[in-house]
């Protein structure tokens, strides 16, 4: 039964580290890789602390299987257990390489934080000109940008452009979206972005991402906002700039199509807008 | 038993000798006796360990088959929607299962039954300070219970067991939440009610109680869990006590402390007010992280002595151990916000909160190490409490390393309410709290009871129970990393989640066996009650006064009065050569006067 014992306990960390290893294999880990500049750090960021984590785990395993399996082998060999209150050196040197470690990996990803959340630190350019305004509701994203060639404002203009659970970002360039939310709590999370943010009531609260290639992500709630809350399914397109535009300019036609424009180029609806 | 003198047994000089006839009732039910009362907050919490247990596999039900009716029990719960869990249900079955699991468990059990259990008998007192408020925080959770069960009949709260406004204190945010959410603040505000009285209680028996000779850094590490456990409590509880009014006068009476103006909830007209949700937050986290630590000191107290009981060996580093649960308890006060790092608090709160959050890994890291010290050089046999002992701290160094990740802010961004919290907090509190309890279940069974609880049901639970637990928690780890998110009634209308469904099907499977496994421990607590190997005083050769008294210890504990002579942990000390353990009572004169022999003769 000896045996046995310390394998189940030996058992934990081999298929801990085995199941990491070929999780991947089986789409349990990241759902690909960061698609912006800051999700990348923030990856590198958790490989970095992965190698930490891994190694303590691993070790202290080794330790603890290490220790039992030669105090239950004490009973045969006789003899009383080690009458020892413990070592002084050692509780030293393991309070403080830990605190050192520990204290490093804080400071070490201060940088990352304070470029995603600091306002100082926010592109400037992006912050200037938000792309939309993105308002959740029970249970779905709200979408406002400002017509094209105008910025967005705070106060909804009679001309912006509205969309549900479709946001549209120009790519490889800082973007910034105005998060907001008309009833409950919700999170915007773009797994693929490694973006997150409550949209908390009451408040207006930016974000920022610079999604580096063309393409859809998904954009899912994280915060419990009611019975449907998993429902909350949206989208993120990043497209070029041009593209982007296009869009805007597509939807502004979409919108103000009166039902009775030029049945070949329905976008012209717009002429009397600008 | 070479410590006790027989004569003694018979002794009733010391004042309670002079026991009047208690009718039933007063003996068994409105009992004053904290054993009593600590087997019945035992008993009930065990009861209730099923019901949340049931309510976790509604949950994975609909995880692994969603929208499939579950075979045979869902027509009989679920039959008015075609025994499918509706999401509605489903919101409702998740919120009531962290509730029970919360405030009807974990902290009840280790508190409540093993705090009121042990702690006058392990600083050698005859009772509590205060035996009628003791009494008093047992029937207090029955509100409690009555409460939760009402608001499961009304449709159970749907907001989670945070319960963040404004979809809990807003009634169209949640239809069909009306009364139900109401009650569930009634109900945690009577757990705090009863949390309380135990609180006051524990500190005033620990500092005014112990036996002669029983100085601070005597205490068992139990005791010095528990007394801190009880510093939190008293400490936290009242922020949550507070907040909880509030938001029941947000939904009763119309106050807005909560509900900024504005909002258009459910087509409702806007709201008024001028409240802000961010602050339930901050009073919420202000008491549920220290609460977390609640649910787990006490069960590091226990496994200390355990582990050190069942090595043989004396703890090691015993200060460390007192220092590090001391400065858990410090930090824990200054680390709530790491709940809140996504929230949109001021990012430079956030940094603070990281750093605190980070250096509360250092105390726990300690902790590990000595646990694995103290095992170091031992005398282990694999018995139920050891194979608990070490699952403790197998399953508590994954969890403690799982936190490493998510204190780290930009990390939390991603992990933030994924399936990683959910794998993180049961390694926690389940890997290690629970681990902990089945453990002293064994342990202390045979003070409670007069009998031991069988080995092999015992082990045959333990290796069900921690290989179906790591089965449905660890691959959590995984789905955290895939970005799945927690509390999604179908997480599988996404298209980046739609492959995960096999492995959301193996971990129900293992929950099933996990879950059912739980019927052998009330079956060995049962049986062995009935059945089990009668024993003495002190079956494991334990140190600890509680060892000196009888099994089970009459009313008011002690046939003799304790008097301490030394620490709980001299286990193989050299002073004595006929056993492997040195009792807290047992006399020696200093060595310089006689040989070690000699002094154990006169002893006996
Ligand atoms: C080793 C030190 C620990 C660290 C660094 C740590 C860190 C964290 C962090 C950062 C979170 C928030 C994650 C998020 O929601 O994004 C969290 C959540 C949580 N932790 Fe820990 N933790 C530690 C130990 C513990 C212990 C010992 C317990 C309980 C006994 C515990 C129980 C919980 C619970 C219950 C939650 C989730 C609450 C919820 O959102 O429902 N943690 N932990
Ligand atoms: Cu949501
Ligand atoms: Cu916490």
């Amino acid at each position: 039964m000896r045996v046995f014992w310390c394998l189940v306990f030996l058992a934990v960390p081999i298929l801990a580290v085995l199941s990491c290893i070929y999780a991947e294999d089986y789409g349990l880990w990241f759902p690909g890789e960061a698609e912006t500049l800051l999700g990348k750090q923030i990856d590198d960021l958790f490989y970095m602390i992965n190698i930490i984590v891994t190694v303590t785990f691993i070790g202290s395993n080794a330790g603890l299987c290490y220790v039992i399996w030669r105090a239950s082998g004490k009973q045969e060999e006789g003899g009383k257990a080690w009458f020892c209150h413990g070592v002084h050196s050692l509780e030293v040197i393991w309070s403080i390489v830990p605190a050192c470690i520990l204290m490093f990996i804080s400071l070490y990803q201060l940088d990352v934080w304070m470029q995603f959340r600091v306002r100082t630190n926010y592109p400037t350019e992006a912050a200037a000109k938000p792309v939309a305004e993105v308002t959740a509701r029970q249970f779905e994203w709200r979408i406002r940008y400002p017509a094209p060639g105008k910025d967005l404002q705070l106060q909804p203009q009679p001309d912006d452009l509205y969309t549900v659970n479709d946001l549209h970002v120009p790519v490889n360039q800082p973007v910034m979206i105005q998060l907001r939310t008309i009833d409950v709590q919700h999170s915007f999370f773009v797994p693929d972005l490694r973006v997150k943010q409550d949209a908390i009531p009451g408040q207006v609260i930016p974000i920022w991402f610079n999604v580096l290639h063309n393409g859809e992500y998904d954009l899912t709630c994280a915060e419990l906002c009611g019975w449907g809350h998993y429902k909350m399914r949206g989208r993120v397109v990043a497209e070029p700039v041009e593209d982007f535009q296009a869009y805007l300019v597509k939807l502004q036609a979409e919108q103000s199509y009166d039902g009775v424009a030029n049945e070949d180029s329905p976008e012209l609806a717009q002429s009397g807008e600008e | 038993m070479s410590t006790l003198n027989p004569a003694l047994e018979h002794a009733h000089d010391h004042g309670h000798g002079d026991h009047h006839e208690l009718t039933f009732v007063q003996k068994y039910i409105f009992s004053t006796d904290h054993k009593i009362i600590g087997i019945q907050f035992l008993i009930t919490t065990l009861l209730m360990l099923l019901v949340g247990g049931a309510l976790a596999l509604g949950v994975r039900w609909q995880l692994a088959f969603p929208w499939q009716s579950m075979p045979i029990l869902g027509q009989f719960f679920y039959g008015a929607q075609g025994g499918q869990i509706a999401p509605e249900t489903y919101t409702m079955l998740f919120t009531m299962h962290a509730t029970v699991m919360i405030f009807l468990v974990i902290i009840p059990v280790l508190a409540g039954a093993f705090g009121n259990f042990l702690i006058p008998l392990m600083i050698g007192a005859d009772d509590m300070a205060f035996p009628t408020l003791n009494m008093l925080s047992y029937w207090f959770m029955w509100p409690a219970i009555f409460f939760f069960f009402l608001s499961f009949v009304f449709g159970g709260g749907q907001a989670g067991w945070t319960s963040y406004p404004v979809l809990s204190a807003v009634v169209e945010a949640a239809p069909g939440s009306g009364h139900a959410q109401t009650c569930w603040l009634m109900g945690v505000t009577f757990v705090g009610v009863s949390s309380m009285m135990g609180s006051v209680n524990y500190m005033t028996t620990i500092i005014n109680m112990r036996a002669p000779g029983m100085t601070l850094f005597r205490m068992p590490l139990t005791i010095w869990a528990m007394f801190i456990t009880a510093i939190l409590q008293a400490f936290a509880l009242p922020v949550l006590t507070a907040a909880g009014f509030m938001l029941l006068t947000d939904r009763t009476l119309g106050t807005t402390f909560f509900v900024p103006s504005g909002l258009v909830i459910n087509n409702s007209d806007p709201t008024v007010g001028g409240g802000q949700p961010l602050l339930w937050q901050h009073l919420f986290w202000f008491y549920s992280h220290p609460a977390v630590y609640i649910m787990l000191l006490p069960a590091m107290g226990m496994t200390s002595d355990m582990l050190a009981c069942m090595s043989r060996k004396p703890i090691f580093g015993y200060k460390p151990m007192v220092l590090s649960m001391a400065t858990i308890a410090g930090l824990g006060f200054i680390v709530w916000g790491h709940h809140m790092f996504t929230s949109g608090m001021n990012p430079a709160l956030g940094m603070t909160f990281m750093i605190s959050t980070m250096m509360i890994a250092l105390p726990s890291a300690v902790k590990v190490f000595n646990w694995i010290g103290t095992i170091w050089g031992g005398r282990i046999t694999f018995n139920t409490v050891t194979l608990n002992c070490v699952a403790f701290v197998s399953m508590f160094l994954i969890g403690g390393l799982s936190g490493i990740y998510m204190a780290a802010v930009p990390v939390d961004i991603y992990f933030h309410d994924t399936y990683m919290i959910v794998a993180h907090f049961h390694y926690v509190l389940f890997g290690a709290t629970l681990f902990g309890v089945f453990g002293a279940i064994q342990f202390w069974y045979p003070k409670m009871f007069g009998r031991l609880m069988s080995e092999k049901l015992g082990k045959i639970h333990f290796f069900l129970t921690f290989l179906g637990f790591n089965g449905a928690f660890f691959p959590m780890h995984l789905l955290g990393m895939a970005g799945f998110p927690r509390r999604y009634a179908d997480p599988y209308v996404h298209p980046y989640l739609e492959h995960l469904v096999p492995v959301n099907q193996f971990i129900t499977i293992s929950a099933i066996v996990m879950g059912s496994a739980q019927i052998l421990l009330l079956f060995n607590f049962c049986y062995s009650y009935f059945c089990g190997e009668k024993i003495g005083r002190n079956p494991w050769g334990g140190n600890g006064l509680e060892w000196f008294a009888p099994s089970p210890p009459g009313h008011g504990n002690f046939d003799v009065l304790p008097v301490v002579y030394r620490g709980p942990y001299e286990y193989s000390s050299p002073l004595v050569t006929d056993r492997d353990y040195l009792m807290q009572t047992d006399y020696l004169p200093p060595p310089d006067s006689e040989s070690k022999d000699e002094t154990d003769e006169q002893k006996t």
